[in-house]
């Protein structure tokens, strides 16, 4: 992609990384979710 | 040897358990690396490295400083998880932790030597001439600092080996304000480390460098420090076996789940802010290159999977696929600092211009990290850190007696 400004790059890259910080959030709560779903479970060694 | 629970050897069968194969590969090592020694200090850096102008730091520095310095970041996560955070239950884990840690720095600044040359200007920088402007003069200060507050860390140990009660107690009772120390110094130095690269954005690949690499540099080391931690848990529990008592061995598997746990989400938070800095530098095109290639690697092979794999572990409270994903993420801890420091910087230079290490400069970090194990052990084998010194127990007698290494039975209480 083309960038003919300095506005333009930062446009795009900070929409992207608004858009990425939007799934890391749900990413790390799904993660989280996972994590400790089983938390009752006994040890296996 | 002190302690009821950690048995001492007869005299005549430590005599002649000398000569194990241990010894022997240990031995060799520590003889190599002092010949190199005394060639390094008697020929200078041209006579045992590649080091050269367009490559002024190799191995030493990608290894021994930057890994050292990771990778000795179980100290004060231990620390601080038990003392400032109040878990408690990981207890057991603090003096092998800061023993690693404390090691781990000396280590640093032994190894630093070799690269600068000149010890008894070691001082200089802190005392006679510092640079405060410079990242690396807040770095040194830091080392310099934390290694003084890792030894006061540690001292509990050795005093109460020695019985001196007194001084051990003034030691113990400055616990809190060493540890919060040692955090700060750590925030500082860890990142401070990563912050030294932002002077070469023309030398360090762009999928590397990052207006964030000081961010990197630190929540890579908490994932190096609790990884460590197991890590090194694992092989104690495997070598040291003997010289452990009840309390460490009950607190060992909970210690592992509650770091594996705390290891997965640092990992996870660290791939995302990874994301998030190719994004702000517009860097995805370079993905498609070899470069790329090795970063992927990286990025998906030692903290993406290693995330997933202490994931599966605490999920399923699966030790060994915990222990996998504590190793892979101090492989993948290495890489990145290596990454940094020596794959990816200096990329643009002609292969024939690159840096490769020589055999003696390998050789002297295989010297290094040998005469830590050594020490590491004989400390290990002698003083309360496995243990608790029978004079000095803190540990509630109703926790003292099982001798078994069940884990406790609501695993759910590992959590944060």
């Amino acid at each position: 992609m083309d960038f003919f400004t300095y506005h333009d790059f930062t446009m795009y890259t900070k929409g992207a990384a608004y858009l990425l910080m939007a799934a890391t959030l749900l990413g790390i709560l799904g993660f989280w979710l996972f994590l400790t779903e089983r938390d009752e479970d006994k040890l296996i060694k | 040897m002190s302690g009821e629970h950690a048995p001492s050897t007869p005299v005549a069968e430590e005599r002649a358990s000398l000569l194990t194969p241990f010894n022997i590969v240990t031995g060799l090592i520590v003889l190599v690396g002092l010949i190199l020694t005394v060639l390094r200090f008697t020929k200078g850096l041209a006579g045992v490295t590649n080091l050269s102008d367009n490559n002024p730091w190799g191995i030493w520095i990608s290894f021994d400083l930057l890994c050292g310095v990771a990778l000795a970041a179980g100290g004060y996560t231990t620390s601080a998880a038990c003392y400032v955070f109040g878990m408690k239950r990981y207890h057991a884990a603090v003096r092998p932790a800061i023993l690693t840690a404390f090691l781990g720095y000396a280590l640093v600044v032994f190894a630093l030597h070799y690269d600068v040359g000149r010890p008894w200007r070691l001082p200089y920088p802190i005392f006679y001439s510092p640079g405060p402007t410079s990242v690396l003069f807040e770095v040194g200060l830091c080392v310099f600092l934390y290694l003084i507050v890792l030894f006061l860390e540690w001292t509990p140990s050795a005093l109460e080996w020695l019985r001196q009660k007194r001084w051990r107690n003034l030691m113990v009772r400055m616990t809190l304000a060493l540890t919060i120390f040692g955090v700060v110094l750590s925030t500082m130095h860890q990142s401070s480390l990563g912050a030294l690269f932002l002077i070469a954005p023309s030398k360090l690949h762009p999928l590397w460098y990052s207006s964030y690499l000081p961010v990197f540099f630190f929540i890579s080391s908490i994932a190096a420090g609790l990884s460590m931690v197991i890590f090194e848990g694992t092989l104690s529990h495997r070598y040291l076996h003997d010289k452990m008592d009840a309390h460490y061995l009950e607190g060992h598997d909970q210690v592992a789940l509650g770091f594996g746990r705390g290891a997965a989400i640092v990992l996870v938070v660290y791939f995302f802010l990874k994301l998030v800095g190719l994004a702000l530098d517009n860097n995805w095109h370079y993905l498609l290159t070899g470069y790329g290639a090795m970063y992927a690697v990286e990025l998906l092979g030692f903290v993406a999977l290693p995330a997933l794999l202490y994931a599966v572990g605490v999920r399923e409270k699966n030790l060994k696929v915990i222990r996998w994903a504590a190793v892979l993420t101090v492989l993948g801890i290495v890489l990145n600092r290596f990454n940094v420091s020596w794959f990816a910087f200096n990329w643009h230079l002609p292969a024939a211009e690159r840096y490769f290490p020589s055999w003696m400069e390998v050789a002297v970090s295989l010297y290094i990290v040998t005469v830590g194990l050594l020490i590491f052990r004989f400390i290990a084998t002698r003083m309360p850190i496995f243990h608790e010194h029978p004079d000095f127990k803190e540990t509630e007698p109703e926790e003292e007696e099982p001798h078994e290494h069940e884990p406790r039975p609501h695993p759910q209480s590992f959590g944060h």
